[in-house]
């Protein structure tokens, strides 16, 4: 039987980052993935002929720069492009436009309101000034309050430090800020809806809450914590499908000497005198290592691949409790040439970014009772996008790719298991919401893929068909993820770590999951860190 | 039926086709969303022609915004630092707004149209914070940037061409006077107000007779040297008249994301534009306790040594970093190297001698210089005709 | 012109009748003014059909701190109990209903888990609802511009939290942050028992069971039990007239009272408040001016909008403070007979709230600023325990309903009879002949709310008690420990820390505060 230094469950992108950082340091490593081929969340495939499909996962801005410099993976073929704009179509034959030129998106936005565009100005400021509260903290272990260690205090320190640098009032707003919704949150700025829908949408992407639910600002800023070269807040594009950032970290960890072994479906983390030994395979295989990482969510880790006998019942109880919801769906189109919408020119740039359809906050947050009533969305949120405007590598020449994200869909309808005719009902509002901006677009269909939170469950492992590994309510982020007392990566048993989205600071193809579980890691086995800090904001 | 997307495109001022036409050089910048010509000809020629002859500027870009209604003035002394009561009708005046914490958001001017009627003009977009401070007043605010063109023409020879145009009686104006005429059928503002600390006008007009504003004001001023300039050759102007600019001498507050990177008019050498007798205005009891307690900065304009300006300096005092530059410019009429700068309290006073560490490249090579340099007391240009009224014979 | 005054109370709700009290046993002479005829505010009692009278707003006593009530005499000066101790009970239409009482859970569809789970649960929450008692017994500190007062306070919070223990603690700071709906599927089974327990936690608001804040909502009223506030409590005469006992305790302190007498505006002189000018035109001057008044009427109402900076006009137009609770008052010509409950359970507090889902879809309508088509409830009889209130053998039925708008679309006018005939059919569906015993009916909407008892959004608490509406963030950063950013003006009502819900502590902790400054001074 073979024996690793360390086995890391699962090859998404942050279980391969996991893994490329312990292989970089000289250990021992395996990958064991439970699917044919690797990548989790973040894949490219060609479901159609001709099409390739960036199938979960889609667009990319979150992913930590510093990783993608440290392990190479340029060079090992990652690309990432920045697209332009962004517009939400508005039910009667408008659109509101997202121009990243600062003075175009002025005008465009007086175009709806002079004075939102320029409120406009103030929320940028005052999003920012959140953004760089929270950035510095992204390739850090989440310090433990209730701690009394020398690191951690350290940590707290710097954390309140640059908390109380704010002054009274600016630390009331911070605090206001992460509890408040991004509805209550915009109306404080912007008066038009379609505006403020627009930029309402990204606070409750793959979050089970609606846009007037408190809690929903701070998911708001989570998308706002990337960057493209530095550009703070912009989007792009994998060239080839998000399995460009999961192949470019194999590769990576091919490189320093780690493996990959796919259709390895592990049964159970084997926990011997309060350590790991290793893990079982559903085939019967056992493979050894004194170090066990799960890139699987919470859920999985504690209630599927370990023993309840092996772990503290309070260990049992959090993970129960966590709270990792199924709230969207997806739809994966190949078209047989671009669409037209409202009017707008083909060659806007704004077509070439996320495009959505709900105009008003409140039509969001109705999209949300469908949710609560254990439904989908008749009139759903879709972030959508077609990357072949951008990226030539994805269809034929002159023909499309659609990625279409949908919420909300729940994990069951109204306690049931998803039939295929809700399955066909789901993809009907989907499709008829676009086609009702797009008079060409239905007949534009080649192929659809659609994707309820049960197939991306059963395809990923994802549990609900979350796509962020848990809520990112703040009951759930910094040393509350993914529960208390286990928010520094090391699980209840010896030798056990967790990885995934599901730990600080959560998901989005971010990658610094994996990257700090590795520090830890090599902490504790007394081995030089060689995983990089974060890049100080200027 | 939604506008296609390039109405969202750069736009142009209404000045636009003779602005092409004049701008040889093909030099263009972008100011606020406008098309607007860096320099027409040769800058230097610009600044000459507004230290010597006449130079216009097209300022339509700059934000107008119409403040009027029953409580108008009650609200204007609210917004900005100083006493509006004491601009009458007919009058100019320069002044600064403040967010609660007494830190600069802009300066800008305010034009007493009629009773209850006002104008204001702003570098920075202001219409959220205009409508936020309407709060509790019976007031209305109207963006008009679009609505009016406007040219500032300034230099020596200005009265005389604004003279030779028809406007009969101008030179009776007083600085910060505004007055009207009518032109082409259209009311035809002029203020004697400028960016230059010249002698200078600016014309308010329609954008429907901006272009036969334009030609009647070229035609006129032909045997007076007339010329158009850019904002290269404002910028040296500006500068040497010892004019601020938001977003490049200051931040403007609500912008602002990094902690402490504002400042109070105090720090802006604007104190004698707030005035704490009033009982309310925006800033008011932060500005009390700075007053109090002291403040963190003082803006020095600096004469420095040598002739190589002094951007983005670092300023020294003994070896230690008391300040940074924020402009700086060769000033050729006053024949002085100026330079503005935010030194930390408590250096800066006038009279103190600090050094510029200056970098400047030549054929790609580069030198440092460390350039004493002493705080003065006013700008290096102030002539006597800015103020004469009438002005003075050129 | 009158200036003899040391301070000038406006408005004699609880809360202001509190701080007044207090501040005159310091030694201040303090007028207190009040718009309506009776004294209490929110504490009141109504004729609202002739020879019955209803508590018009607040309906049950569950909050108040007995420190207060002790240091002001209250029973001395007349205060009476009707009834105290009452269970709640939440109806079912099949008569099985669901009874409890402090840790005690009793009904036909509870198992002996969910009544052993309850037991637990409550002794948990109850230690959490202690840590909330001491931060609501002082100021709420600030974090960086602390003085000693404030660093006391937070290490008291900080070691409380300790003292719970690594578990509690961290359990704590995750709840406090979710839904009522989340904690009570980690608890529960029985759906009338989540459904009762998340209607307590959102009474008075403007959130649903799933609505993150409801937690703190749920430990918020249980701070009334904590301080020793077993079950529901009703007050002899209706609230008004705690509303009164309170009123002669503060006259018994030197206070004086003026009904009737409704404050036009604060008077400033740049930053300082100088006096009060009456709707009559008199012009009173103090050294101090307390507001019991909500924040938003304070600021800008009273001083005015143009009296302040932008920056704080701004923050005051931000909080949010629209109310989705409404009440009905029911004029009944004999004992309105609730199926399945015997007499004596008919005296308690009844509840329409049979799971968490129905309360969330009533509150999905508030969200579009519509009514919920079936509202939950919570209703006294008050006359089972006293006959004062009616004449004989009539009875009262009061009723909080969740939800109500502030604004429905059309105007309150153009919807007022339709919901008020929905809310009643409601109630007919658990007591099915009390339509024939309707003798009058009173449906008070928010909008009723804010102008009968001067609430902005006719909100009980003058401003949502949500995460980023308390401590130090309460009503506004810049506006907190009660004073203002005018010198001599102070807040003492429900906008400020801690809140609202005829508890006391505004008024205590800003009469305390008051007094602290001016020695300060």
């Amino acid at each position: 039987m073979k024996k690793y230094d360390a086995i890391v469950i699962g090859a998404g992108h942050n279980g391969l980052t996991n893994a490329a950082y312990l292989a970089k340091a000289g250990l021992n490593v395996a990958v064991l993935e439970r699917n044919a081929y690797i990548g989790g969340a973040t894949v490219s495939r060609e479901l159609h002929k001709g099409w390739t499909y960036t199938n979960c996962s889609y667009v990319c801005s979150l992913l930590r720069p510093e990783i993608a410099r440290d392990l190479e993976l340029p060079r090992h073929g990652l690309q990432v492009v920045p697209y332009g704009g962004g517009v939400t179509f508005k039910r009667d034959g408008g659109y509101y436009g997202n121009y990243y030129d600062h003075n175009r998106q002025y005008r465009e936005m007086a175009r709806h309101s002079k004075r939102d565009a320029n409120a406009y100005e103030r929320y940028t400021a005052d999003v920012m000034k959140q953004t760089r509260l929270i950035r510095p903290f992204l390739l850090k272990r989440p310090p433990d309050p209730t701690s009394l260690k020398l690191r951690d205090l350290r940590d707290l320190t710097e954390f309140a430090g640059s908390f109380m640098e704010m002054g009274e009032e600016g630390l009331a707003d911070t605090l206001k800020f992460w509890t408040k919704s991004v509805g209550d949150f915009l109306d404080e700025y912007f008066e038009t809806d379609v505006i403020k829908a627009h930029l309402g949408g990204t606070g409750v992407i793959g979050t089970a809450l609606g846009v007037y639910s408190p809690g929903t600002a701070y998911v708001l800023l989570h998308h706002y914590m990337g960057d493209v070269d530095g550009n703070v807040g912009s989007w792009g594009f994998a060239r080839g499908g998000m399995g460009a950032v999961s192949g470019a970290l194999a590769k990576s960890l091919l490189g320093y000497g780690g493996e990959i072994i796919c259709d390895a479906d592990v049964d159970q983390i084997v926990v011997k005198g309060g350590k790991v030994t290793g893990v079982a395979l559903k085939n019967g295989d056992e493979i050894h290592a004194d170090v066990v990482v799960s890139n699987l969510d919470p859920k999985r880790t504690f209630l599927d691949v370990m023993d309840a006998k092996d772990l503290p019942a309070d260990v049992v109880r959090k993970a129960q409790n966590f709270k990792i919801r199924g709230s969207s769906g997806k739809l994966n189109i190949a078209l047989d040439g671009l669409p037209t919408f409202n009017g707008l020119d083909k060659s806007s740039p704004l077509m070439l970014g996320d495009m959505h359809f709900s105009d008003s906050l409140q039509r969001l947050e109705r999209a949300y009772d469908d949710w609560k009533d254990g439904t989908w969305s008749k009139d759903p949120y879709v972030d959508m996008l077609i990357p072949t405007q951008t990226d030539p590598t994805m269809a034929p020449p002159g023909k499309h790719m659609m990625t279409v994200f949908v919420q909300y869909a729940p994990p069951k309808i109204r306690g049931g298991e998803w039939t295929a005719e809700d399955k066909a009902g789901f993809e009907k509002s989907v499709i008829d919401q676009i086609a009702a901006q797009s008079p060409d677009f239905k007949d534009l269909i080649l192929h659809c893929e659609t994707r309820t939170p049960k197939e991306i469950e059963a395809e990923v492992g994802l549990t609900e068909g979350n796509i962020f590994q848990g809520e990112l309510t703040f009951d759930q982020l910094l040393f509350n993820r993914p529960f208390p007392g286990y928010a520094q990566y090391r699980g209840p048993v010896g030798g056990m770590y967790m990885c995934g989205s599901g730990t600080h600071p959560g998901g989005g193809v971010m990658a610094a999951p994996g990257a700090n579980a590795a520090r830890e890691i090599l902490n504790d086995l007394r081995q030089p860190n060689i995983v990089p800090g974060g890049y100080a904001d200027d | 039926m939604s506008a296609k997307s390039d109405d969202t495109m750069m736009l142009t001022t209404p000045f636009h086709s003779r602005v092409k036409e004049a701008c040889g050089l093909n030099c263009w910048g972008n100011w606020m969303g406008y098309t607007t010509p860096n320099a027409y000809e040769d800058v230097e020629l610009e600044y000459f022609a507004v230290r010597s002859t006449t130079g216009v500027f097209d300022l339509t870009p700059m934000n107008k915004y119409r403040v009027s209604g029953p409580d108008a003035e009650a609200y204007l002394n609210r917004l900005v630092t100083r006493d509006v009561s004491k601009i009458r009708v007919g009058r100019v005046g320069y002044t600064v707004w403040c967010d609660d914490a007494g830190q600069v958001m802009d300066d800008g001017t305010i034009f007493h149209l009629a009773e209850n009627d006002y104008r204001i003009c702003a570098y920075a977009r202001a219409i959220d914070w205009f409508n936020w401070a309407a709060l509790g007043f019976d007031v209305s605010i109207e963006d008009e940037t679009a609505e009016v063109a406007a040219l500032a023409v300034q230099g020596p020879t200005s009265c005389a061409t604004l003279l030779a145009m028809g406007l009969e009686g101008l030179d009776q104006l007083k600085p910060f006077g505004l007055t009207e005429f009518e032109f082409e059928g259209e009311t035809l503002m002029v203020s004697r107000t400028g960016f230059t600390g010249d002698l200078g006008y600016e014309l308010w007009i329609a954008p429907h007779k901006a272009e036969a504003l334009w030609d009647r004001l070229f035609e006129a001023g032909r045997p007076f040297i007339i010329r158009p300039f850019g904002t290269d050759a404002l910028e040296m102007a500006r500068i040497e008249a010892g004019f601020l600019q938001a977003g490049v001498d200051f931040m403007p507050a609500e912008e602002a994301v990094r902690n402490g990177r504002s400042r109070s008019p105090f720090e802006l050498g604007l104190g004698w534009l707030v005035d704490l007798d009033k009982p309310v205005f925006n800033g008011r009891r932060a500005l009390l306790r700075e007053q109090a307690e002291g403040s963190r900065y003082r803006f020095a304009i600096l004469d420095v040594d040598g002739n190589k300006p002094a951007q983005h300096s670092f300023i020294l005092k003994g070896g230690k970093q008391v300040g940074t530059v924020t402009s700086a410019a060769w000033c050729p009429t006053a024949k002085t190297n100026v330079a503005f700068a935010q030194i930390e309290m408590p250096h800066g006073a006038v009279g103190e001698e600090l050094v510029a560490e200056i970098y400047y490249q030549r054929e790609l090579h580069w030198t440092r210089v460390l350039a004493p340099c002493k705080v003065i007391e006013s700008p290096v240009f102030n002539p006597g005709r800015r103020r004469a009224t009438p002005p003075a014979g050129f | 012109m009158t200036d003899n005054y040391d301070a000038v109370m406006v408005g004699a709700g609880h809360n202001g009748l509190i701080c007044a009290t207090y501040l005159a046993k310091a030694g201040k002479k303090v007028l207190v003014l009040e718009a309506n005829a009776t004294p209490g505010g929110c504490a009141a009692t109504r004729e609202f059909a002739p020879g019955y009278s209803v508590s018009s707003c607040a309906q049950w006593l569950n909050q108040l701190h007995p420190a207060i009530s002790r240091d002001l005499a209250l029973e001395q000066h007349g205060l009476q109990w009707a009834a105290q101790n009452l269970p709640s009970i939440s109806l079912d239409e099949q008569g099985k209903h669901l009874s409890l009482l402090g840790n005690k859970v009793e009904g036909a569809n509870v198992s002996a888990e969910d009544r052993a789970a309850f037991v637990a649960f409550h002794a948990k929450t109850e230690k959490y609802a202690r840590l909330l008692v001491k931060a609501f017994e002082a100021r709420a500190p600030k974090l960086v511009e602390s003085n000693l007062t404030d660093r006391l306070t937070l290490i008291k919070l900080g070691l409380g939290l300790k003292m719970m223990g690594r578990d509690d603690m961290s359990d704590l700071m995750r709840i406090i942050l979710i839904n009522m709906y989340d904690v009570m599927e980690e608890s529960f089974d029985s759906a009338q028992l989540k459904g009762l327990l998340s209607l307590d936690s959102l009474l008075g608001s403007r959130m649903g069971p799933r609505t993150p804040n409801t937690v703190f909502g749920y430990l918020y009223r249980r701070v009334g039990e904590t301080l020793g506030n077993n079950g529901q409590a009703l007050v002899k005469g209706g609230m008004g007239a705690l509303g009164e006992a309170m009123a002669a305790s503060a006259r018994a302190a030197g206070v004086e009272i003026r009904l009737q007498s409704p404050v036009a505006s604060i008077d400033v002189e740049a930053d300082r408040a100088v006096g009060v000018t009456l709707a009559g035109g008199e012009q009173i001057t103090a050294p101090l001016v307390v507001s019991n008044a909500d924040p938003v009427t304070t600021f800008q109402h009273l001083v005015g909008f143009a009296r302040m900076e932008t920056g704080m006009a701004r923050r005051v137009s931000h909080i949010r403070c629209k109310s989705g609770t409404a009440k009905l008052h029911l004029a009944l010509s004999g004992l309105p007979q609730f199926t399945g409950l015997d007499d004596a359970q008919h005296g308690a507090r009844l509840l329409v709230a049979p799971d968490m889902n129905y309360i969330e879809r009533a509150y999905n309508a508030v969200k579009y600023d519509e009514y919920s088509s079936a509202p939950a409830l919570d209703i006294s009889i008050p006359t089972l325990h006293d006959a004062t209130l009616a004449p004989a053998g009539g009875h009262v039925l009061s009723a909080i309903v969740q939800f109500a708008p502030y604004a429905p679309e059309g105007g309150w006018e153009a919807h007022r009879e339709t919901f008020m005939q929905l809310v009643i059919e409601r109630i007919a569906a658990f007591a099915p002949g009390i339509r024939e015993q309707i003798i009058s009916s009173q449906l008070l909407t928010p909008a009723d709310l804010e102008s009968d008892y001067r609430m902005s959004g006719g909100h009980w608490h003058h401003g949502e008690l949500s995460l980023d509406q308390i401590m130090m963030m309460r009503p506004f950063p810049g506006a907190t420990q009660y004073g203002t950013a005018f010198d001599g003006l102070y807040l003492c009502g429900a906008g400020a820390h801690p809140g609202g819900g005829v508890m006391g502590l505004a008024g205590r902790n800003a009469a305390r505060e008051i007094i602290k400054r001016g020695a300060a001074a």
